[in-house]
């Protein structure tokens, strides 16, 4: 049951009222390097290709489609069985995202988050340091210098996950996560960044701390960042950071 | 609107083990990483609402293992459905799947059940909560819904519409004994097989199909962690993606997970196929040691199977008892 859209769009069955839109890069430039076909693909351009498909999607449809979940290069559809069948939704859907392609470079948006860097607010600073040979101050400079994109949402209401950091300053999630990772803790897992919209069990590499809510159910919009934005970190003073109504919490500030 | 805060209805003398606000579900949050909630037996609190004459998607109390107790404050009139706990109005019993008329005052109390998980306790118009990102489900992990993000305790108190007339001149309804859902310690669960199946050998697919699988102590509204035969994947991971409801994921122990209302919305582990919704509406009244078999079933056996479920619903008439 599979669809196969155009060169770069596959659909297939998930469940008895969702259907997977797979993304890859161009079939025809992949099929020189097949022995890489089954290795994970993050790219910037299969991201942006899973952004315009979210925007056709939300275009054209209405009550047909329950949710969307977009991915790194996926979109989960559930639809609803009382209005539309997988036939029917199959052919529309083909219909509707045969104009998606790479073609298109409209880009996301770019939000800034300040970052308070140090010892204090980051406490896995320094094992990266060691683990990169680099010093703290380079790690840091390294994971403001990069632009991110966001390239999903889920894990918790507001974790996004930001790609990528630089090689250098990759580091493997810790052996035994935290019982509890700070509000705004700036964590590295691999080549992935992320803010901890909220105190959580975790087990990534907290390099700074945030001031900005990722996730506030009051506010709208509820999150500063959607799946496709691209995201800049930049360094601010401890000052700064409390002016923008961030707290230290107890467990990283261990130098107070 | 009436202000909630001093409005009256049911207060929680005992909030029991997990006593959870739910509607219909949350949808429309995906985005924001939220996922679903609702109850986990649709059925069961589908009928709790026909029972009460309202509106389908009304706010319900979704009461697990047992052990609520709640004082009127108001006049109304309440329909409890699912699993069989006893159910008792001042200390006398009182009958599950039908509308039950309480009086200002009068103490509801559900013990534990034997049999089954879960119940839904509605109430005529239903309760009056205040929706989050439009709905008023309870999510536990994210601390999103109902009255504080969490559980019911001790004392909240779930405003409840003022009846239209006496309740004593209200009819009441209750379903007939044939068309009420029987729960069990087995159940069989019909399967969609899903795009990653391909990374299962055919012979990985038959074990998995052909076998007896347990549910383990991590049994909850996320999902059921079954125990059996190791199924085998031929990849450890996938790219994180969306997780449908009742998708059966395989994680490097080959034992088996379905992913139920609460689940995180995306997730990296290869996914054999999912669950139908009735199907995971069944497993969830199910607990530790209950016994579960998967059976394959095409689209459109799964797409005939939801429209009959669906059309015996609505064409089931309730019973008129006074």
């Amino acid at each position: 049951m599979t669809t196969n859209i155009n060169d770069t769009i596959r659909l297939e069955v998930a469940g008895e009222n969702a259907l997977m839109l797979c993304f890859t890069s161009n079939i025809k430039c992949l099929s020189e390097q097949s022995i890489l076909e089954d290795s994970p693909e993050i790219s910037p351009n299969i991201s942006n290709d899973v952004y315009h498909a979210v925007q056709l999607i939300r275009t054209h449809f209405t009550t047909e489609i329950i949710d969307l979940i977009p991915s790194y290069a996926s979109i989960l559809v559930v639809f609803n069985l009382l209005e539309t069948d997988h036939h029917r939704l199959r052919n529309k859907l083909k219909a509707v995202l045969k104009q998606c392609n790479s073609a298109s470079d409209k880009q996301g948006r770019l939000v800034e988050l300040p970052a308070y860097y140090s010892l204090e607010s980051g406490v896995d600073l320094e094992r990266i340091a060691k683990h990169a040979k680099l010093t703290v101050e380079q790690v840091i400079s390294l994971h403001q210098a990069q632009e991110y994109r966001v390239y999903a949402i889920g894990f918790a209401p507001g974790f996004a996950y930001l790609g990528e950091v630089d090689e250098r300053i990759a580091m493997a999630r810790l052996t035994t996560p935290r019982l509890k990772v700070p509000k705004g803790a700036i964590a590295i897992a691999d080549r992935q960044t992320a803010v901890y919209p909220a105190q959580s069990p975790g087990g990534w590499n907290i390099v700074g701390l945030c001031p900005i809510d990722m996730f506030n159910a009051q506010a709208k919009p509820s999150m500063p960042v959607e799946v496709g934005d691209r995201v800049k970190f930049f360094a601010i003073t401890k000052s700064e950071f409390l002016e923008l109504g961030g707290h230290l919490p107890k467990q990283v500030s261990k130098n107070d | 609107m009436t202000d909630i805060n001093n409005a009256l209805g049911l207060k929680v003398t005992s909030a029991g083990v997990l006593s959870l606000i739910q509607d219909a579900g949350r949808y429309g949050a995906f985005n924001l990483g939220l996922t679903n909630g609702g109850p986990a037996d649709p059925l069961a609190f589908y009928w709790a609402n026909r029972l009460c004459g309202n509106e389908l998607n009304s706010t319900v109390i979704e009461i697990s293992l047992g052990g609520l107790e709640l004082t009127a404050q108001i006049d109304c009139v309440i329909a409890v459905t699912g699993a069989p706990m006893p159910l008792t109005i001042n200390g006398r019993t009182a009958e599950l799947w039908r509308s039950v008329f309480v009086k200002a005052g009068d103490t509801i109390h559900l013990g534990f059940t034997p049999l089954g998980v879960r119940c839904y306790l509605a109430v005529t118009g239903g309760f009056n909560i205040k929706p989050i990102f439009g709905s008023t489900s309870t999510v536990c992990r994210e601390s999103i819904g109902g009255i504080r993000g969490g559980k019911l305790e001790e004392n909240d108190v779930l405003p409840c519409q003022l009846l239209p007339k006496p309740g004593n001149q209200l009819k009441q309804f209750m379903l007939p004994e044939q068309e009420q859902p029987k729960y069990s310690h087995e159940v069989l669960l019909h399967t969609v097989l899903s795009y990653q199946q391909q990374h299962f050998s055919s012979i990985e697919k038959r074990l998995f199909f052909s076998s007896e699988y347990q549910i383990s102590k991590h049994w909850d509204r996320m999902g059921y962690r079954l125990q059996g035969r190791a199924i085998k994947a031929d990849i450890a991971g996938i790219l994180s993606e969306g997780i449908c409801y009742g998708a059966v994921q395989i994680p490097a122990d080959g034992q088996p997970i379905v992913l139920l209302n609460d689940r995180q919305t995306i997730g990296g582990y290869p996914k054999i196929g999912a669950v139908i919704s009735q199907d995971c509406a069944k497993l969830s009244q199910c607990r530790q040691g209950d016994n579960v078999r998967f059976e394959s079933i095409s689209l459109s056996q799964a797409d005939n199977l939801f429209h009959l479920n669906l059309s015996r619903f609505t064409q089931t008439q309730l019973i008129t008892c006074n």
